[in-house]
């Protein structure tokens, strides 16, 4: 039987929402029922105006509750990785590599293209790590090669190949017109077009990544929000030990 | 301001005369050499103007051209060619956006050359001249209707006509300062793109045509709000002489001026970036501009609490390297942030601390405090009261510039709703608790005096330690932020160049003598 799923307000089905958004017009009782009707029209009901505020003399601020008749099939859902699937512990992970692998994996990383952003790369491969979970530089058995920002596309590959990489990792935070897509799509075709591809781990990551979107452009995997250091690095070993 | 800290003058006199010395010798290098967005700059500060049809700027054309002459200054050579050809600077700089180079125009009497240079300057000086007379009476105008600390708001849309759209409305939820986020790219272009610009990744190009755009869109709401609205952009990256330049023809009012950050995080060369900053700091002094300072991209790179130390060394050698370009105490806009792990227990009070003594220690500076951005989630509803602890720290410490948090950092660039709440809730938080600081004191052995202690001491020790070992050799050894930068290394390494006996350079002197750091 199918289990369907709607939201939960305070009672099992209630299907209650919150939402906030803008709307080009002023704000008053008219500009209210606008946005009551638009969220009606979404498919919502018992729509409830809760906050108007002007933002200028064409902009009003609305936050709204309302409720959803729609479920989906719990069942029938699946996500980009599968969660049963645990990731190993920094521990497990060197306990792991020298078990089963019997030598450093070298990992070496980047944010490509023009994009500054270091914030991701510094959170899976620096020391420090983020938020309690200490980066691929701190593993005993990962030799870990953060080459920062701002790092060509091919100047990743040719370090790669210098330092015989097993994984390589890229980076991307800006997404503006779709401009992550663009370097990753380049990055993938650089290696292919070397004859190289087959010889790393091919890993994308950045807030707008996820694994469905990586596979599709050519990655072993692909790492969104939420990510912390021995994802990736169990990914890595498991991947390196699989056939 | 009645001191809450106690911290002893001593160790503050003593971080001073460190960071004298260790800028010492860098300061002595810089006077040595020259770049090409050196030269660059003089030319624009010249009135040199226009671009290629391909888009290369004049003032390229020309540097490029000279390229094997810069040691002598392209001052010389560029008054020359108006005395050799005898046009109309407006039709000699259209020759040499059409492909005429000057480097074939033998040199005439350089003597008077220089003196045609220093005319031409006098010009756009009259003009910087203007900009910042009329900043001081629309302020004085409108006195005490901006907010304090400064409200300030990004945008980023890539296209100058959005962005106009965007900051009008920011400037009339109440921002007081507007920045326009440059394009990723920029920084490392060593040109600066000519004309209006409708693309960018991340931002808007910085051009002096969309830096003209801007300062009306924000004129107009000044007028209207009866608020003067600070106006600001990026000189950081491979340019900063040239954008201080047009940031000081279009009357900008604050830019972001960093000493070291180009090296440490775009990894530009350092000779380059040491030459460069002091160029433009001097162009910022005098245009009365007020410069933010990069600091809190330490606290992004490494760990808030313990990097604390980095961060007030960082503010001790800018203020240094900021004296020496001519700047004033209250032009220096040195950076900090809040960016302590949220789980660190009391770490609120950790940054209470050392916002405290960032105010104490450097009191005439308008510091430039930052919001949280490393430990903003996708949770918008924990990062909106993330932002206002923040929102509080900066309001009962009394800073200068404050950079409201997004509560959808790390998820997209704002909307315009995100930038109405940020300020509502900022309002509410600072109007709230106005006077707090009359009413508080803090214990004397508690644990915010105590804090505040120990990163003066660990500054002190650092800065001995980076004089013990030179400033370059120890930004080669990775001292600051953990990122190791080779002296040669880097963007931009071969756009530096020795001054020769014959340096000659008309805007200069003329910054020198007007900022009192004539020899």
């Amino acid at each position: 039987m199918a289990t369907i799923i709607r939201p939960y307000g305070d009672t099992m089905n209630d299907g209650k929402v919150q939402l906030s958004f803008t709307l080009p017009v002023p704000c008053g009782s008219r500009g209210m029922e606008a946005a009551r009707r638009l969220v009606h029209a979404w498919g919502f009901h018992e729509c409830e105006v809760v906050h108007a505020a002007p933002m200028s003399e064409e902009f009003t601020f609305f936050v709204v509750y309302a409720a959803t008749h729609h479920g989906i099939d719990w069942d029938t859902v699946e996500g980009d990785r599968d969660d049963s699937e645990k990731s190993m512990t920094m521990d497990e992970i060197n306990a792991f590599i020298k078990e089963k692998i019997g030598r450093k994996v070298v990992v070496v990383g980047a944010c490509t293209g023009f994009d500054a952003h270091t914030v991701g790369i510094d959170a899976i491969m620096n020391m420090k790590g983020y938020n309690h979970h200490y980066g691929l530089e701190r593993y005993e058995m990962i030799e870990a090669h953060n080459l920062g920002a701002q790092v060509p596309n091919q100047k990743l590959i040719e370090y790669a190949c210098a330092h015989n990489a097993d994984a390589i990792l890229v980076s991307q935070v800006v997404t503006q017109k779709e401009s992550h897509i663009h370097t990753l799509t380049e990055f993938i075709e650089l290696l292919e077009a070397q004859g190289l591809r087959g010889r790393f781990i091919c890993i994308a990551g950045g807030p707008r990544i996820t694994n469905k979107l990586a596979a599709k452009l050519g990655f072993d995997a692909g790492f969104g929000r939420g990510t912390y250091a021995e994802d990736v690095a169990t990914f890595i070993v498991r991947r390196m030990t699989a056939s | 301001m009645r001191s809450k800290l106690n911290l002893p003058q001593d160790k503050i006199d003593r971080a001073r005369a460190l960071a004298a010395s260790i800028c010492a010798p860098v300061l002595e290098f810089i006077e040595q050499h020259t770049t090409v967005t050196v030269e660059r700059a003089t030319l624009r500060l010249l009135g040199a103007d226009g671009a290629s049809p391909d888009g290369i700027p004049v003032p390229n054309l020309v540097v490029d051209a000279l390229r094997d002459r810069l040691g002598e200054g392209v001052a010389a050579w560029y008054a020359n060619a108006l005395l050799q050809t005898g046009l109309e600077q407006a039709e000699l700089d259209r020759r040499i956006a059409e492909g005429f180079s000057i480097a074939t125009l033998p040199m005439g009497d350089r003597q008077r050359a220089l003196e045609l240079a220093s005319e031409l300057a006098a010009r756009n000086f009259a003009r910087i001249d203007a900009n910042r007379a009329f900043r001081q009476a629309k302020q004085e105008e409108y006195k005490g209707r901006n907010h304090s600390p400064l409200l300030y708001l990004i945008v980023a849309t890539g296209n100058i006509y959005e962005d106009v759209k965007q900051a009008q409305a920011a400037a009339l939820h109440g921002a007081d300062v507007i920045a326009v986020i440059r394009t990723t790219a920029q920084s490392l272009l060593d040109y600066v793109p000519y004309g209006a610009t409708t693309e960018g990744f991340g931002g808007t190009y910085a051009t002096q045509e969309n830096f003209r755009i801007m300062r009306q869109a924000l004129d107009e709401v000044m007028e209207r709000e009866r608020r003067y609205i600070y106006q600001t952009n990026y000189a950081s990256g491979l340019c900063m002489p040239e954008i201080a330049a047009m940031g000081a023809l279009e009357r900008l009012d604050m830019m972001l001026n960093d000493s070291m950050y180009g090296i440490l995080f775009r990894d530009i060369n350092m000779y380059r970036t040491f030459v460069d900053q002091r160029f433009s700091r001097m162009i910022n002094a005098y245009s009365g501009i007020i410069i933010n300072t990069g600091e809190d991209n330490y606290l992004t790179t490494s760990d808030a609490f313990e990097k604390a130390y980095t961060v007030l060394a960082s503010q001790f050698l800018n203020e240094r390297f900021a004296y020496a370009a001519g700047l004033q105490p209250w032009q220096m806009g040195l950076g900090h942030a809040f960016e302590m792990d949220p789980s660190i227990k009391n770490g609120i009070l950790y940054e209470l601390a050392q916002a405290q003594m960032a105010r104490e220690i450097f009191p005439e500076h308008p510091l430039k405090y930052m919001p949280p951005t490393k430990h903003m989630s996708g949770d918008i509803f924990k990062g909106l009261v993330m932002d206002n602890m923040f929102n509080f720290v900066s309001k009962a410490t009394g800073q200068g510039i404050h950079l409201l948090g997004m509560l959808t950092e790390a998820i997209h660039t704002p909307f315009m709703m995100d930038r109405h709440i940020a300020v509502e809730t900022a309002l509410y938080v600072m109007n709230g608790i106005d006077a707090i600081m009359d009413e508080i004191e803090f214990r004397p052995d508690g644990l915010i005096v105590r804090r505040a202690h120990e990163v003066l001491d660990r500054t002190v020790q650092f800065l001995e330690e980076v004089e013990r070992i030179g400033l370059m050799q120890s930004i080669e050894q990775a001292m600051f932020a953990d990122i190791a930068r080779p002296r040669t290394g880097g963007k931009g390494f071969e756009g530096l160049v020795p001054r020769l006996e014959t340096y000659a350079n008309p805007v200069e002197d003329r910054l020198e003598r007007a900022l009192g750091l004539a020899h």
